[in-house]
């Protein structure tokens, strides 16, 4: 994000300010900004909705940047919309990507779980973008530089949400990130008792089960098996889908895969965009298929 | 305690979606409608809360295409009342719209906790369930995967990447973006949903005024260009399983 942030600032003539709310000494990785803008101390270590959006809302009115970039993470949703709606300043959020045009920034967002792009234009001077993860380059955001860091003091308002306490996840049967070959299924497997037939074919090929989130918020496979924005990030040799449409959010988790083959019976499913090979089928006929294929062929 | 869930109708993603004429948004006239699914989530949650702890659901639709299908299901699977917001909003309404639709109705009515599914497939301009806390000015958590109510405060559990939590203790009332709950959305069998069209009513509110503008323009929509889209395998399932075979034995994925 840093790295677009330059390019943004640089078509539009003006400053890129990095705002940290939290850990200042994070500052010095921030080289791309112009200014690190730090708010906080030990106090602002873990993040709290309410407070760390009054801290960015106290900043944009004091510094009215033209264009304010969020991360579209888990605590990005809280802020980018609060802001918006806090300081009446157009959002667009799930942003892939943004540019300038005759002085006016347009962002494309991504909607209907990857199926449409769109080009928005705010109709006013400021807009707040929230930016999909894995939507840039990391590299091109990092620089050697140190930016100059200015500390901001800002009262902390805990608006009603306070911050109790991180858990952790519960440890995983089979580590999905260090396998070689995933076998991924997604909710067009329809039922629990569905499942056997992927992982008969995980099994000739050697390799694990992972899943998409419906999967596993039906209790169907067990969290650890999640691939996504709220699950694991997998980077497997082999990535095998079947089922899964390739919303934004299981995207996330697996862009990095080095051979992504995907089964779906819609010809127009997101995940055909990301996938090597794909395969517009019903995964009942397909999967059992391939299963005695490769079994034979041992 | 008085639990409202707020619900919106959205395009069904298996359906094809077709482009208006000027290409700046959806052909709506046959756009296949269904809630959204995280919105039935939300309201798991709150029926959830209802049996460990009483007090009343109500859930709150806008009246787009469909809703009374939608409400009717809530009727069935427990909720206690279901209200629609009337007005035009066969067009579509951007989440700004909604949230200020929402928050009209809202202070109109006893709350003590507000529960929306944490997305939806068409939140252009931001998710609704932030919009709304802001606009009724109390505070907001999204992204939740668990909900504890102690009196006046909710202990509620905010999922991360990699399945971390971040646990937080909120007054009460808030809004809460749900997108999951300890168990799935219930099923309501089309029998007793039928029964509750009979037996059943769906209360109207009228819009306030005053619209909200989310301050957004669309130059276009359009379909992310297919440039390095997969190849396609063709052929029945047998001979797509032999190229799959090979294409892994080529590459020494298999042995
Ligand atoms: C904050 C947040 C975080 C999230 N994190 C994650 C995450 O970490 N991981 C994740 O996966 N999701 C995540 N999601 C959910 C995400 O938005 C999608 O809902 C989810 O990825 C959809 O899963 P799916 O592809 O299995 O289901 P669907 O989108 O319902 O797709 C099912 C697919 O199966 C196909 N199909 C149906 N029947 C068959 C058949 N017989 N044969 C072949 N194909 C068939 C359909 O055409 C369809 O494309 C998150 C959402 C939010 C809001």
């Amino acid at each position: 994000m840093l790295g677009k942030g330059r390019e943004m600032a640089d078509a539009l003539g003006g400053k890129l300010e990095a705002a940290l709310i939290g850990d200042p000494n994070l500052a010095m990785r921030l080289g791309k900004a112009d200014v690190a803008v730090c708010v906080g101390d030990a106090a602002w270590a873990n993040f709290a909705p309410i407070a760390y959006r009054n801290a960015l809302a106290e900043l944009i009115r004091t510094r009215a940047p033209r264009l304010v970039m969020i991360a579209n993470t888990s605590m990005g949703m809280d802020l980018a919309a609060g802001v918006s709606a806090l300081l009446n300043i157009p959002l667009v959020a799930y942003c892939k990507n943004a540019r300038v045009e005759e002085g006016k920034i347009i962002a494309t967002a991504q909607l209907y779980g990857g199926k449409l792009l769109t080009d928005a234009e705010a109709t006013s001077d400021q807009l707040i973008v929230s930016i999909l993860p894995g939507s840039f380059s990391a590299d091109a955001g990092r620089s050697a530089n140190a930016p100059s860091v200015e500390q901001v003091a800002v009262t902390a308002t805990d608006g009603g949400v306070r911050f109790k306490q991180l858990i952790e996840p519960e440890a995983a049967d089979v580590d999905i990130t260090k396998q070689e070959i995933l076998v991924s299924v997604g909710r067009g497997i329809q039922s629990a008792d569905n499942i056997p037939l992927v992982e008969e074919l995980a099994a000739a090929l050697g390799g694990a089960v992972s899943a998409s989130r419906p999967i596993v918020d039906n209790g169907w496979l067990p969290k650890a098996r999640q691939v996504g924005k709220s699950g694991q990030t997998v980077k497997p040799k082999l990535y095998f889908t079947v089922g899964i449409s390739g919303a934004p959010e299981h995207l996330e988790g697996m862009r990095d895969a080095g051979l992504v083959i995907a089964v779906n019976t819609d010809p127009n499913a997101p995940i055909f965009d990301v996938a090597h090979y794909g395969i517009t089928a019903d995964l009942f006929d397909v999967v059992p298929a391939l299963t005695e294929k490769i079994k034979s062929a041992k | 305690m008085n639990i409202i869930v707020c619900m919106r109708q959205v395009p069904d993603l298996v359906e094809e979606l077709e482009l208006n004429d000027d290409g700046t948004g959806l052909n709506r006239e046959y756009l296949k409608l269904g809630v959204n699914e995280f919105d039935d989530w939300a309201l798991e949650q709150a029926l959830l809360l209802k049996e460990e702890h009483g007090g009343s659901v109500t859930c709150l639709a806008l009246d787009t295409p469909e809703v009374d299908n939608t409400l009717f299901t809530c009727y069935a699977k427990g909720a206690d009342k279901a209200i629609k917001i009337e007005g035009d909003f066969a067009n579509g309404m951007t989440s700004h719209s909604a949230a200020k639709l929402f928050a009209d109705a809202i202070k109109a009515m006893p709350h003590d906790l507000i529960l929306t599914g944490v997305q939806s497939v068409e939140d252009l301009d931001g998710q609704v369930g932030v919009l709304l806390a802001t606009n009724l000015g109390i505070p907001h958590v999204s992204v939740v995967t668990g909900v504890q109510v102690n009196g006046k405060v909710a202990v509620v559990r905010k999922e991360y990447a990699g399945g971390m939590l971040g646990e937080f203790e909120v007054d009460l009332p808030a809004v809460l973006g749900i997108q999951a709950a300890k168990q799935a959305p219930r099923y309501a069998p089309i029998s007793k949903v039928r029964a509750m069209m009979k037996e059943k009513k769906i209360e109207t509110s009228a819009s306030a005024d005053g619209a909200t503008e989310a301050g957004i323009t669309i130059r276009r929509m359009f379909k992310p260009e297919s440039g390095k889209r997969a190849e396609m395998l063709e052929g029945d399932a047998e001979a797509v399983a032999s190229r799959v075979a090979e294409i892994l034995k080529e590459r020494g994925l298999v042995k």
